[in-house]
């Protein structure tokens, strides 16, 4: 089986990281990353990409809004 | 629908405030995230969320469990959004896999072509990171955060929908399939651009910078 190229190798990166890589394809990504260091580098900052994407806030409903539907829910349900 | 969510259900029923004062602002996050997908801002994905429970509200006693209660809700806020998308002109972003997703998702420049000594290979390795970079409260990772949002900002709709609500937000692949109707496959491909473009201007942004 042909070796992985870089390029390639970056197209796999999420699969690998979701471990859905069948067994041939984990192989052929260990055995390129045994001897890649800007791959390893590569994957190592893909990490911490999910890392930083973990810590970025997301809005929820404003407190008003939760209000009003905390009132709607006690009308609808008395 | 598994054994929390009758109980949750019950307890909904029962009027439990408690209970839907937990999952309004659980769910609403998520369920945000989803309805700007559809919306042209996100005042409008906010009132969309909000009739969503009020329909929620209206039609509990009529839901059957046929489906999971959260798989229920979701599909009231996917109709509600759509419509609300239809009056602001705006074309439906799940329809189908757009051109967007085909092809290589890091810039090919970054890779030796067919004539060089490694096709494939990286013209030049990645550069390191700053190691301040993860410190946590450093200058750097600060700036580094806001530029992770900015890139997020920056994504095509479907990509920033399914990162946001993978790796921001924690959903299983599973979730978010059944949350956007979509395939494993599909997810894969959105996600995987996603995270190659965000990590590729974060590279960017550390380079220049």
């Amino acid at each position: 089986m042909a070796a992985l190229t870089c390029q390639e190798m970056v197209e796999l990166v999420t699969d690998y990281l979701e471990d859905n890589l069948g067994w041939r394809d984990r192989r052929r990504v260990a055995k390129h990353l045994s001897v890649c260091d800007p791959c390893v580098r590569y994957i190592e900052q893909m990490r911490e990409t999910l890392d930083l994407l973990g810590t970025v806030p997301v809005e929820t409903l404003s407190p008003e809004a939760q209000t009003t539907l905390l009132d709607a829910f006690r009308d609808l349900r008395r | 629908m598994g054994r929390d969510e009758e109980e949750l259900l019950a307890a909904l029923r029962a009027g439990d405030e408690a209970a839907f004062a937990r999952i309004v602002s659980e769910w609403s996050r998520p369920m945000l995230t989803l309805a700007r997908s559809f919306v042209s801002t996100q005042a409008s994905a906010e009132e969309v969320v909000q009739e969503t429970w009020l329909a929620v509200l209206k039609g509990l006693d009529r839901f059957e469990g046929r489906s999971s209660l959260r798989t229920w809700v979701y599909r009231i806020l996917v109709n509600t959004a759509k419509s609300r998308g239809v009056k602001e002109h705006r074309t439906l972003p799940w329809s189908s896999v757009a051109g967007e997703d085909s092809g290589p998702s890091l810039d090919p420049a970054l890779f030796q072509s067919a004539g060089e000594a490694h096709p494939g290979g990286w013209r030049a390795a990645p550069s390191a990171w700053p190691g301040e970079v993860m410190v946590e409260g450093s200058v750097l990772a600060g700036e580094v955060r806001r530029e992770v949002r900015t890139a997020l900002e920056q994504l095509p709709d479907r990509q920033r929908t399914v990162l946001t609500l993978r790796d921001v937000l924690g959903h299983t692949s599973e979730e978010v399939c059944e949350m956007l109707d979509i395939s494993q496959a599909n997810q894969r491909v959105l996600l995987h651009r996603a995270r190659t473009a965000v990590r590729a201007g974060l590279a960017d942004y550390l380079e220049v910078g």
